[in-house]
């Protein structure tokens, strides 16, 4: 009994020293790249011909599950052992930018002949620059547009899709009218942040005021989206539980509801999933507007790259960047992921021009603007979600329902408040 | 002379396991009950001169957060709904397994006692297929019986008996074996006195099982409770708080807080308040236990 | 004739609960060798229509799993030696010296081991940042130097030596480290098993921590790993529950090694306390 444990004990002491002592010297330059979900099993198939270009960097993939990517940037931030590159959801983009952990790209950029702003779609870009410097190049794009059954709005006189709001509200009344079984026009998740914020930003919402520093939900304009969405809810145009729609895929097949505003990972989902006598019946068209045919603003989505400060080899890691910038790489990503390419010279290519589905994408992505570019964003938006159960649901008036949100939102603010007060952060 | 020797041999054999309490338990918790009083958040972390002491203010908040309450209410419904549960199986099955009728006794307590030993991480992404709305092995099992299928992890109402399902049987094997020293330890001879009084097998289990086992039963119930109360790990890799925050609880809003959004003050501060409640169920535990057996 | 009934009763009443309670096992055994797509099937199947190793070796070959199977070894095993020695010289301690204070001292960390772990989480994290251990086994080992538990267990048992034997030794000239390495450890074996062993399982098992102390996936124990695989992999029914049955198995097997010692020595910590 002794010995052995001696002997254990010696042995796990051993190896803990012998593990943290090793370290391993390659001439090569290694480069961390953290990715979550799919992404990175699928970018390791574009690293060979990198690798080919450039023999003296090794990229080495990480993959983060998404259920933990923010605590594992944050506890990597301050534990120091953030990666040289990674991607980066564009909302997260404030956070990091203002916690000093991005290198900024500016420099990069005027030197790059493959990675310039106007190369990119607008939108997109501008959500990765926070206060006028950029911290992020897009990789891959998605925005959220009106997944819709031609059929069924055909089957009560519209043979294109809403274009305004008029038009999205009378034929979803047009729809739950003609129907014998109780069905509903349209589906707008009461357990998404999504629909009462592009409502809200459609009607000219900020969102938040102030520098920032306080909640404007209770203002004019987002209080005629919000009034817009919940009349979907009272009319009974749209679900106001989650419970009645226990599978979209079903919900969508049978005719449940008709349109959905859902982003480009579902089209992949939509044809696996709905049954072969579906195809054609349904098609992809850009947000309705409030007032004329333009389309109606979506939110910027996709991930980018970004260059952690600390990172020694900031160089390669551009030089990275730059190879999975290229339209035809970004194109071979396209086709392993489906993921939506950044470069907007990708989308000359049949691969994306022949598909009728992806046009209105090409389309949305002129109209994106980021809903509110600060760390707190993402806490805020989990409250709004929290709200829209309430606005299906209760039958508190709009508002009550915003002043309350707002006081959150103040609460949320409440240090940004106090850093732009005391001139800690510069107005 | 000799004392003093002894004080210092006895101290020198506490040293090292007290300066690692003390390093990595005490001061940590002390630490914990600092950061509750200040705003330490994302921006503290970027640049310290920004964290600021706010009083009770997080607390404050925290009486006004839902969400919070939310939590309070399924952590609660999970220790009382749970923690009797799993404490009445372990009794159930240690008393059979005390059976006299019984052989084998060690195949079945190693059936029993598996899943305790089992990480709870794995096993949960084992009933998360189990509990497959289409495909899992519960519904279908429940289908013979013409209970048509259940969205066990996706509808609200059923979420918390899930993982109060899955803990009972992940737990009850552990109280169980200390049910059964506990049986063991009940002198066999009260039980013949008894009989010989004409007690009948109830009775006897009503006048002499139930007080003899009060100490182990104040035992098992506090650790249950204390361990009940930490519920974490099950939602976090089943439901991540879903649907609908149906099972988010007190640990998991506060590791939310804490290490997403990095609101250390805040979440320090759901950390202190667990632990105020967990301290007075322990004592409303032990008055009333020490009220029924008076 | 009523004994007989009695007995059928109650041999169909455990079968039942043993059923319960090992099939999600046994389903997660099974499932494992299962081709792919046979896990999500209706009507559910519990055996495989022919039995593969492929999860296995995606996840040995693909998925680097080996790297984590060693790390858990090394920090459970790591976390079982050092904590095993430290709290029997304090439980030791507690049980067979006079000091003052001892019992107000005592009491004092009883009534601490109320406080939840996950208080200790921020500030722990914070602390061990700036000792540089974080990502590093030792941020694993570290905090499990010591535990209340462990002390308890090992005073309630270190109790009931006979106080002679250590007076024999004293006066046969034995100094107080050849009382404890030569007399006390040997005469505790028991209880430092079941000791060991619940700090083995409790380390194996954690998940909380090492999620949050490792960054860097090269680092992860196996726990971590599986909660990481199930991001990604989840439709892959098949494949995650290859990655859970390396994770519960080995434990599981410990566990049937030293069953009898282990199931005694908690029946004599939780009945003296």
């Amino acid at each position: 009994m002794n010995i052995s444990l001696k002997n254990i004990f010696l042995s796990a002491v051993a190896a803990v020293f012998l593990l943290s002592c090793s370290s391993s010297t390659d001439e090569k330059i290694l480069i961390k790249f953290w990715t979550f979900g799919s992404e990175g099993e699928n970018v390791q198939k574009l690293l060979p011909e990198f690798e080919r270009q450039n023999p003296g960097i090794k990229i080495i993939v990480q993959q983060i599950p998404w259920i933990a990517a923010h605590e594992k940037l944050l506890t990597g931030f301050a534990g120091n052992s953030l990666p040289d590159i990674c991607q980066l959801g564009n909302t997260w983009i404030p956070e990091f930018a203002m916690l000093g952990a991005l290198e900024p790209l500016t420099k990069y950029i005027d030197s790059s002949p493959q990675i310039r702003a106007e190369k990119y779609f607008a939108g997109i870009w501008n959500s990765n620059i926070v206060d006028s410097t950029v911290y992020g190049i897009p990789w891959y794009v998605d925005t959220r547009v009106l997944f819709y059954r031609k059929d069924i709005l055909a089957a009560v006189g519209y043979t294109h899709p809403p274009k305004t709001w008029d038009e999205l509200k009378d034929v979803s009344r047009k729809i739950v009218n003609s129907g014998k079984r109780k069905r509903y026009a349209i589906f707008l998740p009461t357990n998404e942040w999504l629909p009462s914020v592009l409502f809200g930003m459609e009607a000219g919402s900020t969102l938040l005021k102030d520098n920032m520093t306080r909640g404007n939900f209770s203002g004019k304009e987002f209080k005629t989206g919000y009034d817009f969405l919940r009349s979907f809810y009272e009319e009974r145009l749209a679900p106001s539980s989650m419970m009645e729609v226990m599978n979209v895929y079903q919900g969508f097949a049978e005719g449940y509801f008709a349109m959905y505003i859902t982003g480009p990972w579902n089209i992949g989902e939509f044809e696996r999933r709905l049954p072969p006598e579906l195809k054609g019946k349904w098609g992809t068209a850009p947000l309705p507007g409030r007032t004329d045919s333009l389309p109606g603003v979506s939110l910027p989505g996709g991930s980018s790259f970004v260059i952690f400060k600390h990172s020694p080899h900031k160089e390669a890691v551009w030089k990275f960047i730059e190879y999975l910038s290229q339209p035809n790489v970004q194109l071979q990503f396209y086709q392993l992921t489906g993921n939506l390419p950044a470069q907007k010279e990708s989308w000359n290519d049949t691969l994306l021009t022949k598909n009728e589905l992806m046009q209105a994408f090409l389309t949305q992505f002129t109209v994106v603007r980021s809903p509110a570019k600060i760390p707190e964003w993402e806490q805020i938006a989990q409250k709004i979600q929290d709200f829209s159960e309430t606005a299906a649901r209760q039958t508190k008036p709009n508002t009550e329902i915003l002043k309350e949100l707002d006081s959150y939102v103040d609460q949320f603010l409440t240090k940004r408040r106090w850093l732009f007060e005391s001139g800690k952060l510069p107005k | 002379m000799k004392k003093s020797t002894t004080q210092t041999v006895a101290w020198m054999f506490l040293a090292p396991a007290l300066s690692a309490l003390l390093i990595f338990f005490f001061i940590p918790i002390i630490a914990a009950f600092a950061l509750s009083f200040t705003d330490f958040d994302i921006y503290s972390l970027g640049n310290i001169s920004y964290l600021r002491f706010v009083g009770f203010q997080n607390y404050v908040n925290l009486v006004h957060d839902p969400l919070f309450w939310k939590a309070l209410g399924n952590t609660l419904y999970f220790v009382i709904a749970g923690g009797p549960v799993s404490v009445l199986v372990s009794l159930g099955t240690a008393l059979l397994l005390q059976s006299r009728l019984v052989k084998y006794k060690g195949v079945f307590r190693f059936f029993f006692f598996a899943p305790v030993v089992t990480t709870l991480v794995a096993v949960a992404i084992v009933w998360r297929y189990l509990y497959h709305p289409r495909f899992g092995l519960i519904n279908f099992v429940l289908s013979w019986f013409g209970i048509s299928a259940v969205d066990w992890l996706g509808d609200p109402a059923w979420a918390m008996p899930a993982m109060i399902l899955l803990a009972v049987w992940k737990n009850f094997g552990y109280n169980m074996l200390i049910f059964i020293a506990g049986l063991q330890n009940i002198p066999e001879e009260l039980y013949e006195a008894a009989r010989i009084d004409g007690a009948g097998s109830f009775q006897q289990f009503r006048t002499i099982t139930i007080p003899m086992l009060a100490p182990t039963s104040l035992f098992i119930g506090l650790t249950t409770m204390i361990g009940y109360f930490q519920f974490f790990a099950e939602p976090y890799v089943m439901t991540q708080g879903g649907p609908q925050y149906a099972t988010i609880s007190i640990v998991l809003l506060m590791y939310q807080h804490g290490f997403r959004w990095w609101s250390m003050g805040y979440s320090a501060s759901v950390a202190f308040v667990l632990f105020a409640i967990i301290l007075l169920f322990s004592i409303v535990q032990l008055r009333m236990q020490k009220g029924a057996a008076e | 004739m009523k004994t007989t009934l009695k007995k059928i009763f109650l041999y169909v009443l455990l079968m039942l609960i043993s059923v319960i309670t090992f099939t999600p096992l046994l389903w997660m055994i099974s499932a494992s060798v299962m081709p792919s797509g046979d896990a999500n099937t209706f009507p559910p199947k519990f055996f495989p229509s022919t039995i593969t190793f492929e999860h296995y070796i995606t996840l040995f070959t693909r998925l680097n799993i080996g790297r984590y199977v060693f790390n858990s070894f090394l920090v459970s095993l790591g976390v079982t030696a050092l904590s095993t020695i430290i709290n029997s010289l304090a439980g030791y301690a507690f049980a067979k010296f006079r000091f003052r204070g001892r019992d107000k001292l005592f009491k004092f960390l009883i009534a601490s081991m109320i406080v939840p772990a996950q208080v200790t989480m921020l500030p722990l994290f914070l602390m061990l940042n700036k000792m540089g251990l974080v990502n590093t086994y030792w941020g694993i080992l570290v905090p499990g130097l010591a535990s209340i538990f462990g002390i308890f267990l090992i005073r309630q048992y270190a109790l009931s030596l006979p106080e002679s034997l250590i007076e024999a030794a004293k006066i046969d000239g034995a100094t107080e480290i050849e009382i404890y390495w030569r007399i006390i450890l040997p005469l505790t074996k028991p209880i430092l098993v079941t000791l060991g062993l619940f700090t083995f399982m409790g380390t194996w098992n954690d998940f909380l921590w090492p999620l949050i102390i490792m960054t860097d996936d090269a680092m992860y124990t196996l726990p971590v790993a599986v909660g990481n695989l199930m991001g990604e992999h989840a439709p892959d029914t098949e494949l995650m529950m290859a990655g859970s049955v390396l994770t519960v198995l080995p434990i599981l097997l410990v566990f049937l090694f030293v069953q009898k010692q282990y199931i005694k020595g908690i029946m004599a910590g939780s009945v003296k306390g």
